[in-house]
């Protein structure tokens, strides 16, 4: 594999040419104020933000809202996880939104069965989704976009058929034997942020330390280029949009055993939050440059923001949306005006 | 308009695949109107084709636009979020009278599709991004405005969405209207060259000095005012705003038609009489499937498949 780690540094620039995926930041040193930006904005803005909140508003601090706001956080990170695999091959997914929904129905429905059978079914179904994602995109060369919208509005059909056409809301049974282990609490830290942490280490470690990792930057850096030099890209791209469904999959399954039913209505949209933080997170959207912890910095920046909202008097939650969608344009503005100076440089 | 130059791979698959593509939509329209006269009992009635034609209507609308984004090489996916805007502002500016409201809301439109059209035309925000931030703020903003349906009590707007001139409701006029304006566009104007021209290769246009930039911009614009017609008369026909559920999902349906009709993804190339045929192809296989008392589950996954189909077999034209 030492050959594809060599095309990922060589050829994982993106638009920014000098911006290498994997060798981003820890070859070249400090880098320019541009690069930074790119690289921490988004944790800067969250540094920012969280300091004004404690300033301003009362209670925001306490231990009870920061856990609130990192358990709400928990979820929507786990589909974030996925979605970076796939931005940075150059593609995108919008089923997940749809996914997460069906994996809470299928959980919820299956829990009866015992909790192997709860994750199970989901994980398997939403992993197969994922995989004719992948296989559409990746062997049919259709475009990302109106495949994923397509198996979106397909898992929403197999969500409607699973809940008797949405009216049916399957109760997770008492008892379970995994429920304590989604709801419980370890040294005050609920567990779903744990298997976060845990997740995002071990993406991490495999999008910038392994062979699978280094031909996903090649591959979102140029297709045509990796391809000729042997990187499987089709196994890859197939393997990212496998692991975003399975990820939305297992988010989806453990939001149904954190809330005790598979709420139908749940998930709309969470996608259009996944891709926002993964985004924000500085993953450039033409793929071939992007990191895991930025998305979990765009998670809980967006988290932050929406949980200031809901504390605010008299602003829906809908507003959320407004301010999502803002930052998203905002963000991108940013990136292109940072990699067109890096171009020039 | 025919499949001239597509270079031989195959025999069978040079002649069938253009074929296809370039037919394929009127055999499914025919297809299904063959099977719905045989099978689906009252389907051969003037009322019947009259709430086709009017059910149809937000998808061929939008679907006009977004042929013409298509066809720059460009896509919408804002087209529903715009809707929803359009039906929170008739709600809104109902109170200066429905010719107002409605005005107040094709701006709304037309501003929304011309912020996309500056960020991907001048700021170089690829397409499907610029759109995607919309489609989420625009929803957003229009629950922002609008928290919850209301519901429209003005005899203007009801005379729109229900009323007829010589027995064809004012939905299927307009809509005629403006594929009728969508086709001169395309045919006759030098806009319409234009934006196949960018389609087919936007740096050869720019250096041949093609204002690349100002078409883009009213390319999207003209797509946000069409969302907002859309928006308009299905709030009309609803006689109610619904910024929640109304254009959920639409632009796949949207996107759908256009593909379906012969318009490559990849742009350079745009067909009008396709995309009516493909809204129409949409709207008779919804409209099919739940006569024969197909659950909306099973509607909503024939849906997938059809589209994965369509632009399976569109894809071919694209790569030469």
């Amino acid at each position: 594999m030492k050959s594809t780690a060599a095309i990922g540094t060589g050829l994982a620039g993106g638009p920014g040419g000098s911006g290498g995926g994997p060798a981003f930041g820890s070859g070249r040193g400090g880098g320019s104020a541009a690069e930074f930006v790119q690289r921490h904005g988004a944790l800067v803005v969250l540094a920012a933000v969280l300091a004004a909140a404690a300033l301003t508003i009362d209670g925001f601090f306490s231990l009870g809202n920061l856990n609130h706001i990192a358990v709400g956080a928990a979820f929507p990170a786990i589909i974030a996880l996925g979605m970076t695999f796939v931005i940075v091959t150059g593609g995108i997914d919008l089923s997940v939104g749809t996914v997460f929904a069906l994996a809470g129905v299928l959980a919820a429905w299956a829990s009866q069965y015992g909790s192997l059978a709860a994750l199970a079914l989901p994980l398997a179904a939403c992993a197969l989704i994922g995989a004719l994602n992948g296989v559409l995109i990746a062997k049919a060369r259709l475009a990302p976009f109106i495949v994923t919208l397509a198996t979106m509005l397909g898992a929403w059909g197999l969500m409607l058929a699973v809940s008797d056409e949405g009216t049916e809301t399957y109760v997770v049974p008492d008892g379970l034997a995994v429920t304590p282990m989604v709801q419980d609490r370890f040294l005050g830290v609920g567990y779903p942020v744990l298997l976060v942490v845990v997740l995002f280490a071990i993406g991490g470690v495999a999008l910038r330390r392994t062979g699978w990792g280094q031909s996903v930057y090649a591959v979102g850096g140029n297709e045509d280029a990796a391809a000729l030099m042997g990187v499987p890209v089709a196994r890859t791209k197939i393997t990212a949009y496998t692991l975003s469904g399975l990820l939305a999959g297992l988010a989806g399954a453990l939001n149904a055993v954190w809330l005790g039913s598979g709420v139908t209505i749940f998930g709309i949209g969470i996608e259009l939050d996944a891709i926002s933080a993964v985004v924000i997170g500085g993953t450039l959207l033409a793929g071939g440059y992007g990191f895991v912890s930025g998305s979990l910095v765009g998670v809980l920046l967006l988290n932050v923001i929406q949980n200031i909202i809901n504390g605010i008097g008299g602003l829906s939650s809908a507003f959320q949306q407004v301010v999502s969608g803002s930052f998203l344009i905002v963000v991108v503005l940013a990136q292109n005006y940072l990699s067109r100076r890096r171009e020039r440089v | 308009m025919t499949a001239i130059g597509m270079p031989a791979v195959r025999i069978d698959r040079t002649r069938v695949v253009p074929w296809l593509q370039e037919y394929g939509v009127y055999i499914g329209v025919a297809a299904l109107l063959v099977f719905n006269v045989a099978f689906t009992p009252h389907f051969l009635s003037l009322e019947n084709f009259r709430t086709q034609a009017v059910q149809v209507t937000p998808v061929l609308i939008l679907s006009l636009g977004m042929a013409l984004v298509i066809a720059t090489g460009g896509i919408d996916l804002s087209v529903g979020s715009v809707m929803a805007l359009a039906a929170a502002m008739i709600s809104l500016y109902l109170g200066y009278g429905p010719v107002v409201a409605v005005l107040v809301a094709l701006v709304a439109g037309a501003a929304a599709g011309a912020v996309n059209g500056a960020l991907v035309a001048f700021a170089g925000v690829q397409a499907i991004v610029a759109t995607l931030a919309m489609m989420i703020g625009g929803r957003g903003l229009s629950l922002v405005l609008l928290p919850q349906l209301d519901g429209i009590r003005n005899p203007g707007i009801r005379e729109l969405g229900a009323g007829d001139v010589f027995g064809v409701p004012y939905l299927v006029w307009i809509s005629a209207a403006l594929v009728a304006v969508v086709v001169f566009v395309v045919r006759r104007t030098l806009f319409g060259r234009r934006i196949v021209a960018i389609g087919g290769n936007r740096r050869a246009g720019e250096l041949s000095g093609l204002p690349v930039r100002r078409t883009l911009l009213a390319v999207y614009t003209v797509c946000g005012l069409f969302a907002a017609v859309a928006g308009v008369l299905a709030t009309a026909r609803l006689q109610a705003s619904d910024p929640n559920s109304i254009g959920q999902l639409i632009e796949l349906s949207a996107i759908t038609a256009v593909v379906v009709g012969g318009t490559p993804l990849q742009g350079g190339r745009v067909r009008i009489a396709g995309t009516v045929a493909g809204a129409v192809l949409m709207q008779l296989l919804v409209s099919t499937l739940i006569k024969h008392d197909l659950p909306p589950s099973w509607t909503q996954i024939a849906q997938t498949a059809v589209i994965i189909a369509a632009v399976y077999v569109a894809r071919e034209r694209g790569r030469r």
